[in-house]
């Protein structure tokens, strides 16, 4: 082997260790973002430091009053394009950050799930594109029961 | 292994709107069981989802995604036959998947 | 509609207050039927009575759009396929469910009054008669296998009309009106009565729940209570409402709680078996 082909060996060698370090060293901050206790600590991981802008575009439903904290109905959807990711994020929560969906071009920007509130709590999602996030809140309020709880 | 990942879906106009249903007891690590001892985490981590074999959704929970999550996308430019897979993975590295053949 | 809710309930509990009083001899559930549905007809003129089978989810907009959302893949799903494969599952001796039930669609069958043990047989009474009779050992009456089949048997015979043989004999009246008795009976420290809730307060507040009329209460289970974050049987919620308000709960199955699922389940003839739910 020359010199330029040992170069470019090493090259490529160097470029494949690069890209396999980076999923598992995000995955680990991703998991570290769940873990956050606090609202800051999950948008650290959701955010990573994209401007972030309040949108009009987004689709968010959820209920004003869930009937019960344990199973909250939630769908996001925007038509806003070359969406990459969607969080959502409840702020009263032990650990804030619920879920991140990773979508690629092959899906519409369009997720419904069901999620856990401990207490009343806004509730945030982010839309995530390559330069920008978009945001929208709601603010949902989780009752004692009647009947004893 | 565990229970299956249940699956439904639909095509209109094109898309395909696919619903799921995956078992799963979603323990958050911080209930605790009539003893009094903390019934340990074990939660689903990742959720991939797949069309025709080709990866389309990636997605990660925490423990505050329901019990027995219900998980519904859509897919795009989906023909009759196009095939669907959802497949996940806990905290404990347990499995399951659904398959689902679109008509 | 403020000013008829005092007037009506007193009117309805006085008569069936004059029937407990005059004896089991007075007992008539026909009448007590039409003056049940007459009551809630009035109290919700715009609910179709056949839609009390929902519940609460019948009267309250904002609690019925969640539930229409979570109905769009039921949790309860989950139970109806286990109970589904656990009644193919054939016995010790060969012989099946099947042998005894025919097939999966005969909840509308139960309960009913069994003349030889002079009892309430109900659904869950019948399957373990059924494993007895064919050597197996009976389901514990809190086991989820139990509650499992039954919401297999649920989901196979919805739509079929309740319609519970009108008590005649004796020992028919005898079981009725101890059913109805119960449901009329203040107990606990809270010192309610069933119809203290579901029938003086139905279409009420208490805290953030509104209640639910009796009328159809019978017909949706088992039921998935987010609550429970699980699958549960109509005697596990009677045993908690009972609890609820301050009392002792009776055990799963017994006299006392077959008695009032019978008075409960004739009190909603007409109506339809629509198992398994969901609920709060």
């Amino acid at each position: 082997m020359n010199r330029r082909q040992w170069i470019n060996t090493m090259a490529v060698l160097g470029a494949t260790v690069a890209t396999l370090a980076s999923p598992l060293r995000v995955l680990a901050s991703l998991r570290d973002g769940f873990k956050a206790t606090t609202l800051e600590g999950a948008l650290a991981e959701v955010l990573h430091g994209l401007p972030v802008e309040e949108s009009d575009r987004i689709r968010f439903k959820i209920p004003d009053i869930a009937e019960n904290g344990a199973v909250v109905p939630v769908t996001v959807s925007t038509d806003i394009a070359g969406v990459t990711a969607i969080s959502i994020v409840i702020a009263n929560n032990p650990n804030p950050l619920t879920s991140r969906f990773e979508l690629s071009a092959d899906v519409l920007a369009d997720v419904s799930t069901r999620v856990k509130m401990g207490e009343s709590s806004m509730v945030h999602v982010y839309i995530e594109t390559r330069t920008k996030i978009y945001t929208t809140a709601k603010e949902v309020k989780v009752t004692i029961g009647g009947c004893g709880g | 292994m565990a229970a299956k990942v249940k699956m439904r879906g639909k095509i209109k106009a094109g898309i395909a709107e696919v619903k799921t249903l995956m078992p799963h007891p979603m323990e958050t690590g911080t209930r605790r069981d009539a003893d009094g001892a903390l019934i340990p985490a074990h939660h689903i981590e990742t959720v991939t989802c797949y069309k025709n074999g080709k990866q389309v959704i990636v997605a990660h929970w925490g423990p505050a995604v329901s019990k027995n999550p219900f998980f519904s996308f859509k897919v795009k430019d989906s023909v009759p036959g196009d095939v669907i897979k959802v497949s996940w993975v806990d905290n404990r590295g347990e499995r399951s998947s659904g398959e689902l053949v679109l008509k | 509609m403020t000013g008829r809710l005092l007037v009506l309930p007193v009117a309805w509990c006085g008569a069936m207050f004059v029937a407990l009083v005059g004896g089991e001899v007075q007992a008539d559930p026909e009448a007590d039927r039409a003056a049940f549905r007459d009551f809630y007809a009035q109290r919700f003129p715009d609910v179709p009575l056949s839609e009390h089978m929902n519940g609460v989810y019948a009267i309250d907009a904002n609690a019925r759009s969640q539930w229409l959302e979570l109905e769009d893949f039921p949790l309860y799903e989950i139970a109806v396929d286990e109970g589904a494969e656990l009644f193919e599952v054939p016995f010790a001796d060969g012989a099946g469910y099947t042998d005894c039930f025919g097939g999966a669609g005969v909840r509308q069958n139960y309960p009913y009054f069994d003349q030889d043990s002079a009892s309430v047989v109900t659904l869950e009474l019948a399957i373990n008669q059924c494993r007895e009779a064919h050597t197996e050992a009976p389901l514990a009456y809190d086991s989820r296998d139990l509650v499992t089949l039954v919401s297999h048997i649920a989901f196979e015979s919805r739509g079929a009309v309740i319609d519970v043989a009108t008590p005649a004999t004796t020992a028919e009246l005898s079981a009725y009106s101890a059913g109805k008795r119960f449901y009329q009976s203040r107990r606990g420290q809270l010192n309610f009565a069933c119809g203290s809730c579901h029938v003086q307060l139905a279409g009420n507040r208490l805290r953030a729940e509104i209640l639910s009329a009796s009328l159809g209460h019978v017909s949706h289970w088992p039921v998935y209570r987010l609550k429970w974050q699980e699958i549960g049987s109509l005697h596990k919620r009677f045993q908690e409402c009972i609890s609820q308000v301050g009392a002792v709960a009776f055990a799963l199955q017994s006299e006392e709680y077959r008695n009032l699922e019978y008075f409960l389940t004739y009190m909603s003839n007409g109506l339809r078996w629509n198992g398994p739910a969901t609920r709060k």
